[in-house]
């Protein structure tokens, strides 16, 4: 080792990197200084001790047991969890809607292609919440009141207070046909992925995922009852019911997404060139062997990332549901810090929770890209 | 067209030439016939509704609302709400009388925007007229100069509100940019930390926490006595956010100019400043050029949020307009109607974008 000299370059870059740390320190000091006086003279107790206190206020949807008694802990923990269900459903549906509209983008059909390209372009010109607060008056004023609630399909009604639809009555066999999919699923998997053949496995993964649930549902008696909602005095009784707030911001997810996600799968098969398709129609495959051989592996690997942006974008978008009520992670920081004034704690935690749920969905897409895209078998 | 003519050299006629295009492009087969009625079926349906709504059953011009819906039956659409409210929801709170103001400002934005297309101007050129152009337009709107009546930023909104904290937003957020995404490329350990650090968190988190934290969190971090205005904060959290985003474009556009460039402005004995700012930087920043529209869309199309921590911007005010005792509820027309003007700045971006992008790709093959 020898000697800095003064004019040395990895002296200069030594000291431009120590300047840099220092200011960044510095200023964060400054700031935290500051705040610590604010918080001082305003007599507030800083600290995450408010997590236990009671919370005192109703939240009208939640997936976990939760009464005002309970802490703003747990009203915390039921935001999370209705902003991870509403994510969860969002993604799926607008995943299945966005390859629809996708592939009709490139149909050769003039009409079909035309539509969906207007699809796209109104959907994704419009800001999300504008759109959402649009779906939300459409469902909470113009639906029809209570008593002349619309009926799209047999016992599904909409009226002001929501969608309320069927559900089966709950019977026990119910939870072995679960199993039993599950079962099914491993099985199907394990044939799939050590079977000879690969046809006749497909067959026997397909038979059994599809029948093995069904066996059983057959083997317990085949319970079908359903419990249907009944307009009752000034409500319904029975169902399962959405609130306008989460329908809204479902379906506004979801259909703002899609036209993201159509543009991605377009350009993912647009960006396949045409000589593969010409080259492996040369080769003897057909169509199908085509597509699932050739195009979609190639496809899948231009698709995958930017649908990993926009299942995060849909998941911080939820944050949105604050505007129209739907108590998500967001709506409950925001209760929470008018309550007890904590706004650095209960801003700081949101914002570790959303950047966690970002950071675990990254990684798990990141290692399903590197197996999807991945060269050779 | 290669079937534009028949193979003796005769052009078909029309009506043959119509019905040949038909059979390729909507009754290619049985999929395609049914898939066709169907959507003739549902866009006729669609079509024959909104029409019904927007203009049979309209109503343009009434007393009031109640007078409105009396004389539509319910059943269509009460755009005499739109005369009464349009210059409302497009100013908002901005004194009446000087609302010409706001309209200049509109009006030099969207000439700015426009202008930007001429691809003569593209360059340093385009910078300092959109420099020149805010810095008129944020004299116009506060006034207190050359006559001007002073109007305080609480009495800014509407549509001038959303162009400002848009574009004031990511022209602030651009030089930030540039410095982050050089600082993700340094071969300096602790200032790629920095960076990835920053960038990495913003882009984790939603914008409206950032908002909230911008507009609720900053004051308890500032001296005491010292206050900054609703505005001025949301514009922060803005910059703050978006110079995340446009750093990762700009990073882009870095990562695709060759390695040889940087070493020939090496060789050539250029400091780091000149290497970036007269070789590289042009460079990257031409082909970011796409991208970076794009993230200026989502940017326009994110102001909406500042409605949710209280500031007057074109959403808010259409919100505030059907809160009207006599005008309560006509919230299809007064969204119908800003959808109209946000869709037309995007739809006009996004075709720009794209247009560019392609002739750019022309320009390397």
């Amino acid at each position: 080792m020898r000697a800095f000299s003064p004019g040395d370059p990895r002296l200069r870059a030594a000291l431009a990197q120590i300047a840099v740390a220092a200011s960044v320190v510095a200023l964060a000091a400054y700031l935290v200084h500051n705040a610590l006086v604010n918080l001082a003279r305003e007599g507030i107790t800083s600290g995450f001790g408010y997590l236990y206190h009671q919370a005192s206020f109703a939240i009208g949807e939640s997936l976990i047991a939760y009464t005002p008694a309970d802490s703003y802990g747990r009203a915390l923990l039921v935001g999370l969890c209705n902003t991870l269900f509403v994510a969860s459903l969002g993604v799926v549906l607008a995943t299945v809607l966005g390859t629809a509209i996708g592939i009709a983008r490139l149909a050769r059909n003039w009409l079909v292609r035309q539509a969906a390209l207007v699809y796209v372009e109104a959907l994704r010109n419009v800001p999300l919440l504008l759109q959402l607060i649009v779906w939300w008056d459409l469902l909470r004023v113009s639906a029809p009141p209570l008593r002349q609630a619309w009926q799209p399909l047999p016992d599904v009604f909409v009226s002001v207070r929501g969608i309320v639809f069927p559900v089966p009555v709950y019977a026990p066999v119910y939870r072995w046909m679960g199993l039993a999919l599950v079962v099914a699923l491993i099985a199907g998997w394990a044939m799939l992925r050590w079977g000879r053949q690969r046809r006749v496995s497909a067959a026997i993964a397909a038979a059994l995922v599809a029948g093995l649930p069904l066996a059983v549902f057959v083997a317990g008696g085949a319970p079908l009852a359903w419990n249907r909602p009944v307009l009752h005095f000034f409500n319904f009784v029975g169902g399962a019911s959405l609130s306008p707030e989460f329908a809204a911001l479902l379906f506004g997810l979801t259909v703002y997404t899609a036209a993201f996600i159509a543009e991605i799968v377009r350009s993912g098969i647009e960006g396949v060139s045409r000589g593969q398709t010409e080259a492996a129609l040369a080769l003897g495959l057909n169509p199908a062997q085509t597509l699932r051989l050739v195009v979609l592996p190639q496809a899948l690997r231009i698709i995958v990332p930017p649908m990993l942006n926009e299942y995060l974008a849909l998941t911080k978008n939820s944050s949105l549901a604050i505007a129209i009520g739907y108590p998500e992670l967001m709506s409950i920081t925001n209760t929470t810090l008018n309550q007890t004034g904590q706004a650095v704690e209960a801003i700081a935690l949101m914002m570790a929770i959303y950047l966690a749920i970002s950071l675990v969905t990254s990684l798990s897409m990141n290692w399903f890209n590197r197996r999807v895209t991945r060269v050779g078998p | 067209m290669a079937d534009a003519f028949l193979a003796n050299g005769k052009r078909p006629e029309p009506a043959r030439q119509a019905w040949r295009w038909m059979r390729a492009n909507l009754f290619g087969g049985v999929f395609s016939s049914i898939a066709t009625l169907l959507a003739v079926y549902l866009i006729a349906r669609a079509g024959w509704a909104l029409a019904d709504w927007a203009v049979i059953h309209a109503v343009w011009s009434a007393p009031d609302g109640r007078a409105c819906i009396a004389a539509s039956g319910g059943k269509g659409a009460c755009w005499a709400f739109l005369g009464y409210w349009a210059r409302f929801i497009l100013f908002g709170r901005y004194p009446y009388a000087e609302q010409w103001r706001p309209l200049v400002v509109v009006v030099l934005f969207v000439a700015l925007l426009l202008a930007s297309c001429a691809r003569r101007l593209l360059g340093w050129r385009i910078a300092v007229l959109w420099l020149a152009g805010i810095a008129i337009n944020l004299v116009l709107m506060a006034g207190g100069v050359a006559g001007l009546e002073p109007v305080g930023t609480d009495r800014w909104s509407g549509l001038p509100l959303t162009l400002i904290l848009a574009i004031v937003g990511l022209a602030l957020a651009f030089p930030l940019a540039i410095v982050l995404a050089l600082a993700r490329r340094s071969s300096m350990p602790a200032v790629r930390a920095l960076a990835v650090a920053y960038i990495e968190l913003v882009r984790g988190v939603p914008l409206i926490t950032v908002l909230f934290m911008a507009s609720v969190m900053l004051p308890l971090f500032l001296p005491a006595g010292v206050t900054v205005n609703n505005l001025l904060r949301a514009q922060l959290g803005f910059v703050l956010f978006y110079a995340a985003y446009l750093a990762e474009v700009v990073r882009g556009g870095l990562q695709a100019i060759p390695k040889g460039q940087e070493e020939a402005a090496d060789a050539l004995g250029l400091g780091f400043g000149r290497k970036m700012a007269l070789v590289i930087l042009p460079q990257a920043l031409k082909i970011a050029i796409p991208p970076l529209v794009n993230v200026l869309i989502a940017g326009f199309k994110d102001t909406t949020l500042v409605t949710i921590i209280g500031l007057f911007d074109l959403m808010s005010t259409a919100a505030n307009a059907i809160t009207d005792p006599r005008w309560r509820g006509f919230y299809p027309e007064a969204y119908a109607f800003v959808a109209v003007i946000y869709f037309a700045f995007c739809f006009f971006m996004s075709r720009y974008s794209q247009a560019l992008e392609r002739s750019l790709a022309g320009g390397r093959r």
